[in-house]
């Protein structure tokens, strides 16, 4: 699984950027700002969602010229190569086209498993449980792409039900039809979820890493009765006080602890929470690589910050061993120079405002 | 711009706002429609009056036509004790070109959305509830869409019919795009999917 093929047209800083690839890790350097961040962002809009930013899809195109911007792709899967194409006009969200067909953006998780860390991850055990869950969705949706839409589903319902509550609406039944689908789709939330955690857990316990293996657990918050009809039913006057839902998986936190040291994640050293992250992720595309035969494509922004030199020529090696196409980014060339010609090497250019690839 | 091209601009822009044209399609069709002054534009612009005079809702079951009381509605032989609820008119018309259904219909003019402030009073339910006590209904049968709201709507229903003696309520098999997209169906899967329709 590797984009043999990725074009971003009028994409933040890339006015027009076109790479060929082939199933190698992709070091990407440059200078801060030279638009390496942006070229894997385009990368992660491949996927459903927002991206690695979380940015509306306004916020993408290349300031100065609100034309619209573009992000086409060719995916290689075994024998199969699939062609993507994402886009925005201005004041639209963002189409997808699947082999020319359009496709919900939910498709994506079908067909293009990816897993991504960026700087902002640094202090994701330390900062509030929303990041957390952010991340073990990613993993759940890489196992089982229908988290997608049991996410949606969940969220368009709770939605609808905040704003009865914020409405202070009383109709039992109008509750109730909600309330109904919530749990439902709750349920299979939950399920992807433990799962997912059940199949990380195992990839780590067999492996051969530098990385340092964690103990996993999905928990909710104390107190908060276990999600069913019953508990939103007579949830409802609290959240109407509180003009949300208090009870169901979107309170859920992920805990991390790392093993060997029986010390819990947000206590560790900034080194040691950024190697269980890069842990996690190494083992949930093992585990992919177990299930689908292919690993999951990486995105890893700034991979090397935090990392000592051991633990980064480790990481290399592992992502090699993968076979994965991690798309790495740093500011130097020596950062990756232990990688050699194992990885296709990109410097990115900054020309008057205009992001560029150097041969 | 002259008070012409104004006015042309005021076309466009009317046009614009008909689903599935956007402001691009709309300046084509304009041009067309100029171009096609006589045979095509002014017999639309006659047809677009008439029908604006004569178009109408059923009173009873919210189709368009240009009758007080449509004629499914009018017709004894569709008093067969089914009810089959849709979204939009374009849903029962159809169920109508598959012909694969012999009762009434009852259109409720969208689906539930506390977002988009579409309440059960915006939707035609107590309409559809008085219908049910006074027409002596059997069943009724939710054709509505597979979307959070379209659900929301067929559970809502349900839930307020539950408990009556002698009515039954079902849903078109799973898996049917329903609601606006019945029209994308083909007679055949519209039949098998109410045949195979279930309990709820
Ligand atoms: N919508 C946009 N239009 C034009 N330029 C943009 C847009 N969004 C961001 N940029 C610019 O793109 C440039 C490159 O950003 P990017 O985050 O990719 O840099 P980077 O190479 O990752 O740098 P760093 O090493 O600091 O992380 C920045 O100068 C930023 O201001
Ligand atoms: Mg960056
Ligand atoms: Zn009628």
């Amino acid at each position: 699984m590797y984009l043999t093929r990725l074009e971003l047209s009028h994409f933040r800083s890339h006015r027009r950027t076109v790479l060929d690839l082939d199933a190698r890790p992709v070091a990407i350097w440059g200078a801060n700002g030279a638009g390496k961040t942006n070229l894997i962002e385009a990368v992660s809009l491949l996927s459903p969602g927002r991206g690695l930013r979380r940015a509306p899809a306004g916020d993408l195109v290349r300031r100065q010229e609100a034309i619209g911007w573009r992000v086409g792709a060719a995916i290689r899967s075994g024998p199969e190569v699939h062609e993507i194409d994402t886009r925005a006009e201005p004041d639209h969200g963002r189409s997808v086209r699947l082999n020319d067909k359009t496709v919900p953006q939910a498709t994506l998780a079908r067909v293009v498993p990816m897993i991504w860390l960026v700087p902002t991850m640094d202090r994701l055990w330390i900062e509030g449980a929303d990041g957390r869950r952010r991340f073990l969705d990613r993993m759940a949706l890489s196992f089982r792409p229908s988290h997608a839409e049991a996410s949606l589903t969940y969220e368009k319902a709770m939605r609808e039900r905040n704003r009865l509550l914020k409405d202070q609406v009383r109709d039992p039944a109008w509750y109730g039809a909600l309330e109904a689908q919530m749990v439902e789709a709750g349920a299979a939330i939950a399920t992807c979820r433990a799962e997912a955690v059940a199949r990380i857990q195992q990839a780590q316990d067999g492996a051969q890493t530098a990385f340092p293996v964690s103990d996993l657990a999905v928990v909710a918050p104390e107190g908060m009765p276990e999600l069913s009809p019953t508990a939103l039913e007579d949830s409802r006057p609290r959240d109407m006080a509180a003009g949300r839902t208090l009870v169901g998986p979107h309170r859920a936190d992920l805990l991390a602890v790392y093993r060997d040291k029986g010390v819990a994640a947000a206590m560790c050293s900034t080194g040691e929470q950024k190697a269980l992250l890069i842990s996690l992720v190494l083992a949930n595309a093992r585990a992919l690589k177990a299930g689908l035969g292919a690993p999951p494509i990486l995105l890893l922004d700034e991979v090397s910050a935090h990392l000592d030199a051991a633990r980064r020529a480790a990481l290399y090696d592992e992502v090699v061993a993968l076979g994965a196409q991690a798309w790495m980014t740093g500011t130097g060339s020596e950062l990756f120079a232990d990688l050699g010609a194992r990885a296709r090497q990109i410097e990115v250019v900054d020309a008057s405002g205009e992001s560029r690839i150097r041969a | 711009m002259s008070d012409g091209s104004d006015r042309i601009q005021a076309l466009i822009d009317l046009m614009a706002r008909l689903p599935g044209l956007g402001p691009r399609s709309a300046r084509r069709a304009v041009l067309h429609l100029i171009k096609k002054r006589g045979a095509l534009m002014r017999p639309l612009a006659q047809a677009m009056l008439d029908v604006a005079d004569d178009a109408r809702e059923c009173l009873v079951c919210g189709n368009v036509g240009t009758d007080e009381i449509c004629a499914i509605c009018r017709s004894d032989k569709r008093a067969t004790g089914e009810i089959c609820v849709v979204e939009d008119v374009a849903d029962l018309w159809a169920m109508e070109r598959a012909g694969v259904f012999r009762g009434r219909y009852h259109v409720l003019g969208g689906t539930l959305s506390a977002l988009d402030a579409v309440g059960p009073d915006e939707l035609r339910i107590p309409r559809l509830e008085s219908r049910i006590a006074e027409d002596g209904i059997t069943e009724v049968i939710l054709a509505l869409g597979a979307t959070v709201d379209g659900q929301t709507t067929a559970h809502y229903i349900s839930d307020r019919l539950a408990g009556r003696e002698g009515l039954s309520v079902t849903s078109l098999a799973q898996g049917v795009p329903v609601g606006g997209e019945l029209d994308y169906l083909d007679d055949g899967t519209i039949g098998a999917a109410l045949r195979a329709r279930r309990a709820l």
